[in-house]
């Protein structure tokens, strides 16, 4: 859906995270949200239909990117840059505690 | 910990207030939800270079030095850090890193911006819909362009602004449907004012005229829906009494921007309504102080005026919280000396007619769509709800959990607010909003037990 100005075939790209288990090539600047819409399948799935969500916004206003982080669930993945190794994980239905 | 003023926010605004409160010596911390200062407009501005820089304009590349000055300026900055509640007197409660604490001030100035104005129609939540301005974020965080038959729905100079940008780094646009009524998305670039950036402005004129003699450029059309099984695949509209069906990987939508009201809501501000925007804005004085004194609001929190103004009424707001730390400090003089209120003047010179020119969409919202994303409530439910209780969000949000999600309201708001003016056929004006109440954002019970001892925390 998105692909970085900096990819260039046989340039590696400037770290790799998680997503779901599965590796992919990110970019310094970029948060996990931005890289949700890069994987396949890395949706969330909506509280009451369980039907496939992926970022609005990108400002931190619609929680549609909602995602565990390196363990921490309920993350607003737009406000989290990406570091190296990280692990994302999609979330699925309600969050569990807060509020 | 104490500071004599903490800001929320650190885009032009929140950044100008800091510098200026540093100069008189005053004690500032500076909470930023995001990783670096320059709000959304200046986003990455540290460290976007090349030709990315070079096709988001002029405009951007001078964030750089307001940035660079607000590094040097001595505040206490905390990036990735979030602020769920506000007490008067005033107490902020954060969360960062997986922890909370408490911080105390004696003035707090909210900076905290614009957000887009969420306008549903069928489909919205499909994945590969999303705001023009999250495609603007996308590029300036990690240069991503949108990839296949891209097209852009909506009106206002973001949507312009970000093709040209766009455009600039060798993107793709399949097609524009301008959702704007007469004069047109093309009588902006009569406004040469609105444009400092006239190279810009001459490639998007360019640009606007050959889409039209593509025939990628749609006007007058209705009852647009996003359509696909999982993801997007198509776009339906109606147009000249027919049906048309494009194939569409990314919809980027825009309807102009409303402030950020949660904090002012939450603390029980008054609040006035903009009635060429429809929206609210918390009331302020001439320095930007609210209802509730030591509380101040300074850039687009406070009214949408664009970056020039927001830079100058944290100026403004600066000088006023100063006075108000110490009453022998000459605001008026500095504020006369500096030429602020001439020089915001001339930045919200064109506000208005941009405001007349892009009218706020009032379309009724169709009964089958997904108005709150949350939780998933359609305008029917809404409605149904709405026709019998009294004319108050509230009701509706009780009735139908709509507004009860996450993102408390921040995207159905208005539309239900629109939804229960029009069951009753009353001005929206007339109608409140939802009463919002802390957290203001999503707190773990796992992040409140680090607060520990309130008493240790202040
Ligand atoms: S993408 Fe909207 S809150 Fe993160």
């Amino acid at each position: 859906m998105f692909k970085s100005v900096h990819e260039k075939p046989g340039k590696a790209s400037d770290m790799t995270v998680l997503v779901n288990g599965v590796e992919i090539g990110a970019w310094n600047g970029e948060t996990v949200a931005s890289v949700l819409l890069r994987a396949p399948g890395a949706g969330r799935g909506s509280t009451v239909s369980r039907t496939p969500r992926l970022p609005y916004c990108q400002m931190g206003v619609c929680f549609e990117c909602l995602v565990i982080v390196d363990g921490n669930a309920s993350m607003q993945g737009c406000l989290v840059p990406v570091a190296p190794g990280m692990r994302i994980e999609s979330q699925h239905g309600p969050r569990e505690i807060s509020k | 910990m104490k500071y004599d003023v903490v800001v929320i926010g650190a885009g032009p605004a929140g950044m100008s207030a800091a510098i200026r409160l540093r100069k008189n010596g005053s004690s500032v911390a500076v909470i930023d939800e995001q990783h670096a200062p320059g709000g959304q407009i200046w986003r990455g501005v540290e460290r976007n270079s090349g030709p990315v820089a070079e096709a988001l304009g002029t405009d951007y590349r001078k964030g750089a030095a307001l940035v660079q000055a607000f590094r040097a300026c001595g505040a206490d900055y905390m990036p990735e850090t979030q602020v769920w509640q506000i007490e008067e007197g005033w107490n902020l409660f954060l969360t960062s890193g997986g922890k909370a604490r408490r911080i105390g001030a004696r003035v707090v100035l909210l900076a905290n911006g614009a957000q887009e104005r969420p306008v549903p129609f069928p489909g919205w939540t499909l994945p590969g819909v999303m705001t023009v301005g999250a495609a603007q974020i996308l590029l300036k965080s990690g240069g991503m362009l949108p990839q296949g038959d891209v097209w852009i729905a909506g009106a206002g100079p973001l949507p312009l602004l970000y093709a040209i940008q766009l455009l600039g780094l060798e993107g793709r646009i399949a097609g524009f449907l301008d959702t704007s009524r007469k004069p047109g998305i093309a009588a902006l670039t009569k406004l040469s004012g609105a444009w400092r950036d006239i190279p810009g402005l001459l490639k998007g004129a360019r640009w606007l005229r050959d889409l039209r003699k593509s025939g990628k450029m749609v006007r007058g059309f209705h009852d647009l829906h996003a359509v696909g099984d999982g993801r997007l695949q198509y776009l339906e509209w109606q147009s000249a009494g027919e049906r048309r069906k494009v194939k569409a990987d990314v919809l980027l939508v825009h309807e102009g921007v409303v402030p950020r009201i949660h904090e002012t809501m939450a603390l029980g501000c008054a609040h006035e309504w903009n009635e060429l925007q429809n929206y609210f804005t918390p009331r302020l004085d001439g320095w930007g102080e609210t209802s509730k004194a030591g509380l101040f609001v300074a850039g687009d929190a406070g009214g949408i005026g664009g970056w020039l103004a927001a830079t100058l009424s944290g100026e403004i707001a600066g000088l006023g919280i100063a006075k108000h730390l110490d009453v022998s400090f000459d605001a008026e003089g500095e504020r006369h000396r500096a030429g602020l209120d001439k020089r915001l003047a001339s930045a919200r010179a064109l506000r208005p007619f941009l405001d007349a020119l892009y009218p706020p969409p009032t379309a009724s919202i169709a009964d089958e769509v997904i108005v709150c994303r949350c939780e998933e409530v359609t305008a029917a439910q809404i409605r149904s709800v709405a026709k019998v209780s009294a004319p108050d969000p509230n009701a509706v949000k009780a009735a139908t959990r709509c507004g009860m999600g996450p993102c408390q309201g921040r995207q159905c708001g208005y539309s239900v607010q629109a939804l229960v003016a029009e069951a009753h056929g009353i001005p929206p004006r007339d109608v409140s909003f939802f009463n919002i109440r802390p957290p203001l954002k999503p707190v773990t019970l796992g992040e409140i037990a680090t607060l520990g001892d309130l008493e240790d925390a202040s």
